[in-house]
């Protein structure tokens, strides 16, 4: 059957790979078992799939966000397991390059992303005084889109191959005439429907931050997070249609024999590289500037005092924000594009330093003067300070365009984004989690595991990459699959590979600790249970479905501490009727459709391809003359549910 | 504070292996363009310390000074939004090291761009390297030899290496001679390299390009201009010719070791530049302005 024979993977001969996929499918008929005989279909479906709970939404971006997270730190301990000793041969070549593609694929487009934008679902409405996004429906569909492109992603690796070509895709390599099974259409249509997805995103939470800021609140008095938010979304609806269209053009080169990235007819490839990078380098800012403002709100907490700096804050951003668009070249100072070109990259790259040097040093002078609570949020962003400062000046001498020379393609560029990222970006969003973790589920993760977590994930984090920086000095290209033993690389990736598995245990510690908070912790830990200062926490724990009861009246970027500590008036006036959207159901079907699109177009299975075209128009149209005015949460539903939660204010 | 003697008992621990070491490649340099990024990778690492270690003490000090549990209960913590004068030093002094390494930047790429001081009235030693999957082809037009995976040249004198690829993209790297540059399908990069001590080194691709990537290298062996050039002659003695049909075979993906011919392949695939170039990058004078690479 030439039909079916598109769906088999490439062969391999690797156990591994059978066990894995025959773990998946045992896994899939656990959870789908489970639920029937739970008899939750009806719950999850009311409940969650149809949601259009900014709140919920935000929980199951973070959900999806953790299962990536597993996904691609497993990809990784398989890579430091590999390359732990010299000429290993736990996986072959062609193994190793799909589980290290996967690896970036899955931690940047997936995990990453989804991390930031579920912190941005759960937090931003909170902290603005508002009852939900702009576009709830949208919001819904942004979410279902993302979780359509990384369940797409994740078939790869049991139907027809994964992508091999690196997470970065570059041309030639990616083009059929070198990869030529269907790995790399799956990573194109993967990342262009959750990249729609994160697009709208992007439009949807401009929308909430500029219209639906509760009153009082200006600009210049939304919490700091809200204002990484904002610049973050900005970015992405500027550097977002880049990606869309490289990518429409990388489809259309595989899949439709143009010309774009070949190396012939007129085909440039390195235009994929500029194209890639031009949203590639904003992407990295889209990132981190979220992990900024979690940051800044653990750090004001726990320090109990103040952000200092908040002008300069807000400044350093969006200076950052301009900046990020004028750097992509130093991605490949090595192509040839001369002295000239290469020092003015050079110089913009590290203009970058200054801003965010800035925002290290109010960082320190927040904590300055304060009374300083060591908890488990608190110690990832004191322990963040230090090692992103590390990862920053590292970036400083990758910016260097002739030291890049030597540091391109090595394991010290590899060491230095993770030393960015994970500090960064990891440690942020588990940092947020937990701080926040109140707020989704009404109680405290325990501390004492939390610790415990904490010195493994900064331990392991250390030992697994500070190693890389020597190792790259040392001649050691990345992405090898192995290396011979006279190379000297031996001994040092080992430390490597040590680092990864404390890593793997720090992480299995935070979903431990999950568990066991779940069974034992206390439910009573009130509304403010850190000691808070911004808008969010004005508001009960786990969050009722309407946010605030009465829509609060802000004075400053700290209006809860203003509250407490100095009588603000936050709540003017009695209880009304709320207007709330309604559920629907028809974002995930729509998203449903989305995915039967994409994994014909990778097999080129047209009738399913024109199907789920019209699927989507129809769509489309249904909702253009659907009529849905949301409905009323009543007065006295609302005053039931506060004198539940204590008492309306 | 934990935290700090953590940190302070890695750092230790990285620099005692560091210190047990061989040299490390990039940090042992054996020609001009080399030793230039070596020094610019020392200085950057000696000025980038001086911020981690600020910001160590820093951090460390209020760590200690500021927690909750060596304070009053009663203690309030201020309301400070910030001094001008305070966050004019933390951006001015960012801004002075900045400056600082821009200049730094800018001159010693201008520098490993072009023939190395010393170097520059010389005609260079042209050698095309090629890359194929996944092997390196070194053509010598004036030789008229072509070797696969390996490569010798003169010592003390100005090798131009001209970089393109017969497929995907690679990247030439020899890390004790000189940074890397990509070598691509459609247009031809240039190399200055001068190799100051006789020795063979490692030399590699460090793009990733497939499947047989990991052992992409090739060796370099630098010796005497005499020495150079006897072993010239004895390829001209003992080697066959390339011809068109076997090179085409050694283009096919794999592995192929070290061989020797006779003749280059330029002669019936020339490299992608000047008139064979598919994009002429706006007018030759500009593209070989920005390579910065002047042709005679």
């Amino acid at each position: 059957m030439d039909f079916f024979d598109r769906f088999t993977i490439p062969p391999h001969d690797d156990p591994m790979l059978y066990a894995s996929i025959v773990a998946i499918g045992l896994v899939s008929i656990a959870i789908v078992f489970g639920v029937t005989y739970f008899k939750k279909w009806g719950y999850l479906w009311s409940e969650w799939l149809t949601t259009v709970d900014h709140k919920r939404i935000g929980i199951m971006y973070i959900i999806s966000a953790l299962l990536m997270l597993f996904r691609g730190g497993a990809d990784a301990v398989m890579m430091r397991l590999q390359t732990a000793v010299p000429d290993n041969s736990f996986l072959d070549a062609q193994h190793y390059n799909e589980v290290f593609t996967t690896h970036g694929v899955v931690m940047i487009f997936f995990m990453a992303m989804a991390f930031i934008i579920g912190m941005m679902n759960f937090v931003v409405p909170l902290q603005i005084g508002a009852r939900d996004v702009a576009f709830p429906r949208l919001n819904a569909l942004s979410f279902w889109l993302y979780f359509a492109g990384a369940m797409l992603f994740n078939l790869s690796f049991v139907i027809g191959g994964s992508p091999d070509a690196g997470w970065t895709n570059y041309y030639p390599l990616a083009g059929t005439d070198f990869s030529e099974h269907v790995g790399v259409n799956y990573y194109n249509w993967a990342l262009q429907i959750s990249g729609i997805g994160t697009l709208m995103t992007g439009i949807n939470f401009i929308a909430t931050i500029m219209k639906m800021r509760a009153p009082g609140m200006t600009l210049m008095k939304m919490p700091m997070f809200t204002w990484s938010a904002l610049i973050t979304n900005l970015i992405i609806v500027f550097a977002f249609p880049v990606l869309t269209i490289a990518l429409l053009m990388g489809t259309l080169d595989r899949q439709f024999f143009t010309n774009f990235f070949t190396t012939g007819d007129g085909g440039m490839d390195m235009m994929w590289a500029n194209l890639f990078w031009i949203w590639g380098h904003p992407e990295v800012y889209i990132l981190i500037l979220p992990a900024f403002g979690i940051y800044s709100q653990i750090i004001a907490t726990f320090s109990q005092r103040n952000l200092y700096g908040y002008k300069s804050m807000v400044a350093s951003m969006v200076i950052i924000s301009l900046l990020s668009f004028m750097v992509w070249v130093h991605h490949f100072f090595t192509m040839g594009q001369g002295a000239v070109a290469n020092s003015i990259f050079s110089i913009t790259t590290m203009a970058i330093a200054v801003p965010t040097g800035i925002k290290i040093f109010n960082w320190l002078l927040t904590m300055w003067k304060g009374k300083i609570r060591f908890t488990t949020p608190m110690m990832y962003s004191v322990a963040f300070i230090p090692l992103f400062t590390i990862g920053g000046v590292t970036g400083v001498m990758l910016a260097i365009a002739s030291a890049d020379y030597q540091y391109h393609n090595t394991m010290f560029l590899v060491a230095h984004f993770h030393n960015v990222i994970i500090p960064g970006v990891v440690f942020a969003m588990i940092a947020g989690l937990i701080y926040y973790w109140p707020k989704m589920f009404g109680f405290l993760l325990n501390e004492r595991i939390g610790k415990w977590a904490f010195w493994n994930i900064v331990i392991g984090f250390c030992l697994s990459f500070f190693p890389m920086y020597i190792t790259g000095l040392n001649g050691q290209a990345r992405r090898m699959y192995t290396y011979s033993e006279a190379s000297g690389f031996g001994p040092l990736s080992m430390v490597s590979f040590f680092g990864a598995l404390l890593l793997a245990v720090g992480f299995a510690l935070i979903v431990y600790n999950v568990y066991y908070s779940f069974r034992y912790a206390p439910r009573n830990v009130g509304d403010d249970p850190w000691n808070a200062r911004s808008l969010e926490w004005a508001t009960h724990n786990p969050v009722p479905e309407y946010n605030f009861a009465i829509t609060p009246n802000v004075n400053s970027s700290e209006a809860f501490w203003d509250y407490k500590k100095n009588g603000h008036d936050l709540f003017k006036g009695g209880i009304k009727d709320i207007h709330m959207p309604n559920n629907s159901g028809w974002s995930i079907i729509l998203a449903g459709i989305f995915f039967v699109f994409a994994f014909c177009f990778v097999f080129h299975v047209w009738v399913g391809v024109i199907i789920a075209f019209v699927g989507i128009i129809s769509c489309l149209l249904y909702r253009s003359f659907e009529k849905d005015d949301g409905h009323h949460i009543h007065k006295e539903e609302i005053e039931e549910t506060e004198k539940k939660f204590g008492g309306a204010e | 504070m934990k935290l700090k003697w953590a940190y302070l008992a890695f750092l230790t621990g990285i620099a005692g292996l560091l210190a047990g070491c061989e040299p490390l490649l990039v940090l042992n340099p054996k020609g001009p363009q080399a030793e230039t990024t070596a020094n610019v990778i020392w200085l950057s690492i000696f000025t980038m310390s001086f911020i981690v270690v600020a910001v160590l003490v820093m951090l460390a000090v209020i760590l200690f000074k500021y927690r909750a549990s060596k304070q009053d209960p009663d203690y309030e913590p201020p309301h400070i939004e910030g001094n001008k004068y305070v966050e004019g030093i933390i951006v001015t002094i960012p801004i002075l090291i900045v400056a600082f390494l821009s200049v730094v930047s800018t001159i010693s790429t201008h520098q490993v761009e072009s023939p190395p001081e010393g170097y520059s009235e010389d005609e260079p030693v042209v050698i095309y390297a090629s890359s194929s999957n996944w092997k390196w082809h070194f053509s010598y037009p004036e030789q008229d030899i072509e070797t696969v995976n390996y490569v010798f040249i003169p010592t003390n004198q100005n090798v131009e290496f001209r970089l393109y690829s017969h497929g995907t993209i690679s990247s030439f790297w020899i890390p004790q001679l000189a940074g890397q540059k990509y070598a691509m399908a459609d247009m031809t990069n240039y190399m200055n390299v001068v190799a100051e001590e006789p020795g063979e080194y490692m030399g590699r691709n460090s793009n990733f390009n497939g499947e047989g990537f990991a052992e992409n290298e090739f060796t370099v062996t630098a010796l005497p201009p005499s020495e150079f050039d006897s072993w010239v002659e004895d390829i001209h003695n003992t080697a066959d010719p390339l011809t068109e049909e076997k090179f085409e075979e050694l283009l096919e993906p794999g592995h192929l070791g070290q061989m020797t011919f006779t003749g280059t392949h330029l002669e019936f695939k020339p490299a992608p530049e000047g008139e064979n170039s598919p994009h002429d990058h706006g007018g030759s004078s500009d593209s070989e302005e920005n390579g910065g690479h002047h042709h005679h």
